[in-house]
């Protein structure tokens, strides 16, 4: 398929990417017009000037701000312990000989896809024994390592360090954690920029187990959004302006590093 | 094993612990500096795995394990575990209507969102795999819905299928279609719910294909032309069977994920108990548990719910590897 493409093939691309667009153009649609005019279900095409007025009511509605921080620090608390965790595994699974490190493999590649969601029940008891129910430590604990993660930094440093590199660090005398310090993680660099914007973006987009685990008053921001649109899903403006404003974060990591998902899911980042 | 080397001793600046930075005194060749790096060589790589499987066994594989001990309990959200009561609430859940209801939803929601999602992945990621101009910028556009959270999602398309007065219904109505029941109808809602799904997914899974694309050596293409195959020829018989893997690959995780949905059918739902419909026409299994659990304040049915759930993917795992080892046996292994 290696041939200059022609009219068809930009027509089909700009149709498809229209159609990934249009719901989010929808969504600040309604949501910039009056409650009246969104009801109507066509409005007119172009924005109607309310939406900062509609998105105040939905911030007074529910406790945004507050949503909107809970998920910052779980999103990039557990961000940053996964890539740190998940490098220093993937390292020595890498790089490193020791007894039992194919079994140990094999379980990490198999624990990739069990469906660690079906645990809720024992969570949510062992939340409330270490005494974090309702806090946000009872959704930042669950993610703080993912089998995926180590698996991902292990493919990417089989070829990112060279094993004569690591031979001549031991040689001038380094202990194996300054190897893994000075040789392992300026080459990890790339793959966990990668590890960590995937991990940011699936616990910010995370909804089953915080809406278990979070009472009313301390939400997360897509728990936030459920009860804005369980209680006023008749005004159509103030729930549309609200969800606009919940997407924007993630908008904005999508215009900042959009090239680097791309690169990480071509590379193999998997759903996790 | 990288040998025992002399240390050379130079480096007396100390390292960040867990592991004794280089010894700073004592002659090379010291017996005791031999000692110790042989434990580190020996310690260090479990030292490294250990936070990982430490942690992963605690709040990942051992709540899984655990599911099983709370599903033979009596075991109420409130009061704690009670009695020892076998596989009672595995028949209470397997005799509640709603489980038989629930999983067909969940079957029907998956088949509708994988099938369409997946022809139209590979389709989108040929077209990708051209030379195109502002390719990255193109592979972004289509990434788009994936920052979109699935709360999200179902919110903003919950209004797009308004029964009374949403857009698509006054499209279709446009083309003289009567509007569409997409809340009360079984199966208009697994449409609606599904679409969701595949806006979503369906850019990400494209760019996974478009990767595999990649890896097809070129001169594959090369030669097939000179021997006069045109380019839908040369994409059946070359591409598809190169990137078999690939779907596989992309197949077996989105059933994992696909038949445990719970965000897009519980914000679907906009009557007051969200428990996925007025009659359940679209609630999943995930979400009986859920409202075993959280609504009916009892664990146990609902870790006897998350249980069959499991066994269920399991069993499509397995259905899944089968299939494709049929069909690898037909085609040609790669």
């Amino acid at each position: 398929m290696n041939r200059r493409p022609g009219f068809l093939v930009y027509g089909l691309l700009t149709a498809f990417v229209l159609g990934s667009a249009a719901p989010l153009y929808w969504s600040f649609l309604l949501g910039s017009h009056t409650k009246e005019v969104a009801a109507q279900g066509v409005p007119p095409l172009l924005p109607g000037g309310h939406f900062w007025s509609n998105a105040e009511r939905a911030i007074e509605t529910i406790p945004f701000w507050k949503a909107l921080a809970n998920s910052m620090i779980v999103s990039t608390v557990t961000a940053c312990s996964v890539v740190f965790f998940c490098t220093l595994a993937g390292y020595a699974f890498a790089k490193l000989r020791f007894r039992g490190r194919g079994p140990l493999l094999v379980f990490v590649i198999a624990t990739m896809a069990v469906p660690t969601q079906l645990g809720v029940v024992p969570l949510f008891i062992l939340m409330a024994e270490f005494g974090w129910a309702g806090s946000i430590w009872s959704v930042i604990v669950p993610w703080l390592v993912t089998a995926f993660g180590v698996f991902f930094m292990r493919q990417y440093l089989l070829d990112a360090v060279p094993d004569e590199l690591i031979e001549a660090a031991r040689m001038d005398g380094c202990s194996q954690i300054r190897v893994f310090w000075h040789v392992a993680l300026p080459a990890a660099r790339p793959a966990a920029a990668i590890l960590w914007l995937f991990t940011f973006m699936q616990v910010w987009t995370d909804f089953f187990w915080p809406l278990i685990a979070l009472p009313h008053g301390n939400p997360t921001i897509q728990v936030a959004l459920n009860q804005l649109q369980s209680g006023f899903f008749k005004d159509y403006s103030l729930v549309l302006a609200g969800t606009t404003l919940a997407t924007i974060p993630l908008l904005v990591l999508f215009i900042v590093a959009g090239r680097q998902l791309v690169a990480g899911i071509m590379q193999g980042a998997v759903k996790g | 094993m990288p040998q025992d080397l002399k240390p050379s001793g130079g480096d007396t600046r100390t390292v960040s612990p867990p592991l004794p930075p280089p010894a700073t005194a004592g002659p090379p060749r010291s017996a005791w500096r031999q000692r110790l790096n042989r434990l580190d060589v020996r310690l260090s790589p479990y030292l490294y795995i250990s936070p990982f499987f430490v942690l992963f066994l605690l709040v990942g594989m051992f709540p899984l394990a655990y599911t099983a001990w709370v599903s033979v309990h009596d075991w109420s959200l409130i009061g704690g575990k009670g009695d020892f009561v076998g596989l009672e609430n595995f028949r209470e859940v397997l005799d509640n209507p709603y489980f038989g209801k629930q999983l067909v939803n969940t079957v029907s929601i998956f088949l509708l969102s994988s099938g369409p999602q997946v022809v139209i992945a590979v389709t989108l990621a040929a077209l990708l795999d051209t030379h195109l101009r502002a390719r990255t910028w193109w592979r972004m556009s289509i990434l788009l819905p994936f920052v979109v959270s699935p709360v999200a999602v179902a919110i903003i398309f919950g209004s797009l299928y308004g029964d009374r007065y949403g857009l698509i219904n006054e499209l279709i109505g446009h083309l003289g279609i009567s509007p569409i029941q997409w809340h009360t109808d079984r199966f208009a809602s697994h449409v609606a719910i599904a679409s969701m799904v595949n806006w979503r997914w369906t850019g990400y899974n494209a760019l996974i294909f478009l990767a595999a694309m990649q890896a097809v050596p070129r001169d594959l293409y090369e030669s097939a032309s000179i021997d006069g195959a045109g380019r839908v020829r040369q994409f059946f018989s070359i591409t598809l069977p190169m990137i078999r893997p690939t779907m596989v690959f992309v197949i077996i995780t989105s059933t994992i994920g696909g038949l445990q949905i719970f965000a897009e059918p519980r914000l679907f739902d906009q009557t007051a108990t969200h428990s996925g419909g007025s009659d359940r026409q679209f609630g999943t299994i995930t979400m009986l548990v859920y409202d075993f659990g959280w609504q009916l304040r009892d664990l146990g049915r609902a870790s006897a719910t998350a249980w069959l759930l499991f066994l269920v993917i399991c069993a499509f795992a397995i259905v899944n590897y089968l299939l494709i080892r049929r069909l690898g046996a037909l085609g040609e292994e790669s």
